[in-house]
């Protein structure tokens, strides 16, 4: 662009008045700031010996957990909604057809890379019967790639974990049973 | 010449030419969504989703008379002053309410359908369909019924366009399939007993417009969006049928056939549409290698060569060997036949080329609907002999080579292969036993890899890229569709690098050296169509 064009117009800053130019002023009230947060309730908390509080769980999205139907079976119909909308390519499905006669496949495996994996919840979103759902759990470690990578087994442990704290979210938010 | 008007489009169509309006706007680019009509098949008006207005043009005055009735498309002949509309708001409004009739009942089960994403109840649905639904039924599962060893039938998805029932009927000529009942109650059946099962059930599946039909091949293995597909063409047989070869991340998970009228129309066999799992075997060849001690045959076991080594030591191998024999296999394309026999007239100017076995089984089948399975079991018999002819070595074939070899007039062999199934026997391997020098590429171990002294693996169908030419001379050329296994490079990527020649193989540039050198491939010059070009026509001309 050419700075004569004349459809810029040239902005020119404004002069220091005296108060700026002091510096005084400014440095107080950033001082204030600053002892202000020495007063105020502190909001950090003292990880990992204290947790700190999730706001709403049903928006969380930490650690994904498998649900269970009534029957405690996967609730996972193996529709690669999750894997197609997958913007990390971390979802990985191998389905067969179902043992049960009322359902018509099923995941044989089913693992989430949880090191590729980006939260994002898209996988929640996609999932047409409310099998896959991110918990409230935040922090995830482990001592190799190889565990990081959950299996349907891992992923159905965490749903028995927490099933008790977090309710599945589908009644909630009006999804199926 | 006859006019036709689509939408207030006139197109001309020939005179000779029997249209129905769906071909005939299809012509003018307008699409007539269509269930039970196929162009293989003939025609039953049955599924009312090609209903549109229709009229005729006064040739005097001009003045167009429509016909006050919707008609259905497929079952409406088009001539001269044909009026077709497929957009007003009667056929609109009409295909709405077909798509509401055949969702009534329809389980809405897409995400564990495995033809959701090619479904063309789904695409209509969107295109034609309604938002809401009014009526209160929600069915979510489908019964569930085995038809045949390869098909299963999933009942409630079926919208009764009867299209499988009409190819066994008039394309397999075997009626395996009927539909029970009446009305509401229509479905799909086979008679107890008597199975779905024969060689071109395959293309029931392919002829569902909806998921009620599936391939137990290809069953819950893939959903279909995550699948690339390339143009190929079958190397089961000698009829070469046209096909597609669905692949993911180097995996082939099916083969469809590909509409090519001039081949297999719109159809291919179950052999070729399951032959493809030999891809993925374990037991493949998928490395060069070299015997490790002396040029004596069967002493010491196999050395893995790098490629490029390979290229340099195997002509030296067969130089110091002298006489050539080399078996060109029919499984090659004619660009790696050709290339071949340039390798091998490079090493010894005298070398005696012949074509490779050729597999067959039993008797050429052939159905009523036209569609013949070839008894000879490769793709390119014809192909490799016309460039032996035009190497000078025409006629020549396996049993000529055995004979050559067995009468000791060869030191050295290089037999090409590349069969998905056993092909060679120990005695008829034995004939190669004496040799100072064998070569043998072939996708898996045989009695004559027992025998040779280098072992190079071949590629499968969908790894390589070039022409095959058909029982018919019809010739196809088709690109790679999946790269070979990591340590298998195809064989013209081979040929190509042995003739010192610089940059990456390319079939396409080969193919215009042949068009040039040799009349019978001079139809090849130009990029061939899709859908192949017939080597006689030009010859003839």
């Amino acid at each position: 662009m050419n700075p004569t064009d004349p459809s810029i117009t040239w902005l020119e800053e404004k002069p220091l008045g005296l108060a700026e130019r002091l510096y005084l002023p400014l440095f107080l009230q950033g001082l204030t700031t600053t002892a202000r947060h020495l007063v105020s309730p502190k909001v950090t908390v003292s990880f990992p010996e204290q947790r700190p509080t999730v706001g709403n769980p049903l928006i969380y999205r930490g650690v994904h957990r498998l649900n269970r139907d009534a029957e405690g079976r996967v609730k996972c119909v193996a529709c690669f909604l999750c894997a197609t909308a997958c913007p990390a390519h971390c979802i990985d499905i191998v389905a067969t057809e179902s043992p049960w006669p009322d359902r018509e496949k099923y995941p044989e495996a089913f693992q989430i890379d949880e090191l590729r994996c980006i939260f994002c919840g898209m996988c929640e979103e996609a999932c047409p019967v409310d099998a896959i759902e991110l918990t409230s759990l935040l922090d995830l470690t482990g001592k190799s790639r190889e565990e990081m990578i959950f299996d349907k087994e891992k992923l159905l442990s965490v749903y028995d974990m927490t099933k008790d704290a977090e309710p599945m979210k589908s009644a909630a938010l009006g999804g199926t049973l | 010449m006859a006019s036709v008007i689509v939408d207030g489009r006139e197109i001309e169509i020939g005179g000779h030419e029997r249209l129905n309006c769906i071909e005939a706007a299809r012509r003018a680019g307008q699409e007539i969504p269509h269930y039970c009509w196929h162009p293989g098949l003939s025609v039953v008006a049955s599924c009312r989703m090609c209903l549109i207005e229709t009229g005729q043009r006064d040739p005097a005055t001009g003045k167009v008379t429509m016909v006050p009735k919707l008609v259905p498309g497929c079952q409406t002949p088009v001539k001269d002053g044909t009026v077709i509309v497929t957009e007003s708001e009667k056929v609109r409004e009409s295909r709405a309410r077909v798509e509401e009739a055949l969702l009534i009942d329809h389980p809405i089960d897409c995400p564990i359908c495995d033809k959701a994403g090619e479904c063309l109840l789904q695409d209509y649905h969107f295109e034609h369909g309604q938002a809401e639904r009014r009526a209160d039924l929600h069915p979510f599962t489908s019964r569930k019924r085995d038809v045949g060893p390869t098909v299963t039938l999933f009942v409630d998805r079926c919208i009764m366009c009867t299209r499988c029932v009409r190819f066994t009927r008039e394309v397999s000529g075997t009626g395996e399939l009927m539909v029970t009942s009446r009305g509401a109650k229509e479905e799909i059946d086979v008679f107890p007993g008597f199975p779905l099962d024969n060689k071109l059930a395959g293309n029931v599946v392919d002829l569902c417009p909806v998921g009620a039909l599936g391939d137990k091949d290809f069953l819950y293995q893939q959903r279909v969006w995550f699948l690339k597909r390339e143009a190929n063409v079958c190397s089961g047989c000698a009829a070469g049928c046209s096909i597609f070869t669905e692949h993911n991340q180097d995996t082939v998970y099916r083969l469809k056939p590909r509409e090519n009228p001039d081949v297999n129309r719109w159809w291919m066999c179950d052999d070729g549409r399951y032959g493809w799992h030999h891809l993925h075997d374990a037991a493949r060849i998928l490395a060069a290698g070299r015997r490790g001690a002396g040029t004596a045959a069967c002493a010491g076991a196999f050395a893995a060569v790098e490629w490029a080594d390979v290229v340099a030591s195997l002509r030296a191998d067969l130089e110091r060997s002298g006489r050539l024999a080399v078996a060109v296999s029919p499984m090659l394309t004619v660009e790696d036949a050709w290339l071949l026999c340039s390798v091998a007239r490079s090493i010894d100017e005298r070398a005696f080329l012949a074509l490779g076995h050729v597999p067959a089984a039993g008797d050429d089948e052939s159905f009523p609907g036209g569609f013949t399975i070839r008894a000879e079991k490769c793709p390119n018999r014809n192909g490799v002999e016309e460039v032996l002819a035009a190497f000078g070595s025409g006629g020549r074939g396996w049993d000529d080579l055995l004979a050559h070899v067995a009468a000791g007039h060869a030191d050295a062999a290089w037999v090409t292969a590349g069969y998905p199934r056993p092909w060679i026997d120990e005695p008829t391997a034995a004939t190669f036993s004496g040799l100072s020098c064998l070569v043998v590429q072939d996708l898996f171990d045989s009695p004559l890899t027992a025998l040779a002294t280098w072992r190079l693996p071949a590629a499968g169908f969908a790894e390589r890229a070039g022409t095959w030419v058909n029982v018919a001379h019809h010739a196809q050329s088709f690109r790679q569709a999946i790269r070979p296994p990591a340590g298998v490079w195809p064989e013209g990527r081979l040929y190509w690098n042995m003739l010192g020649r610089r940059g990456l193989y390319d079939p396409a540039t080969v193919r215009q050296e042949m068009a040039a050198a040799s009349a019978p491939f001079a139809a090849l010059a130009d990029d061939p169509p899709a859908t192949g070009v017939d080597l006689r026509v030009r010859q003839l001309a």
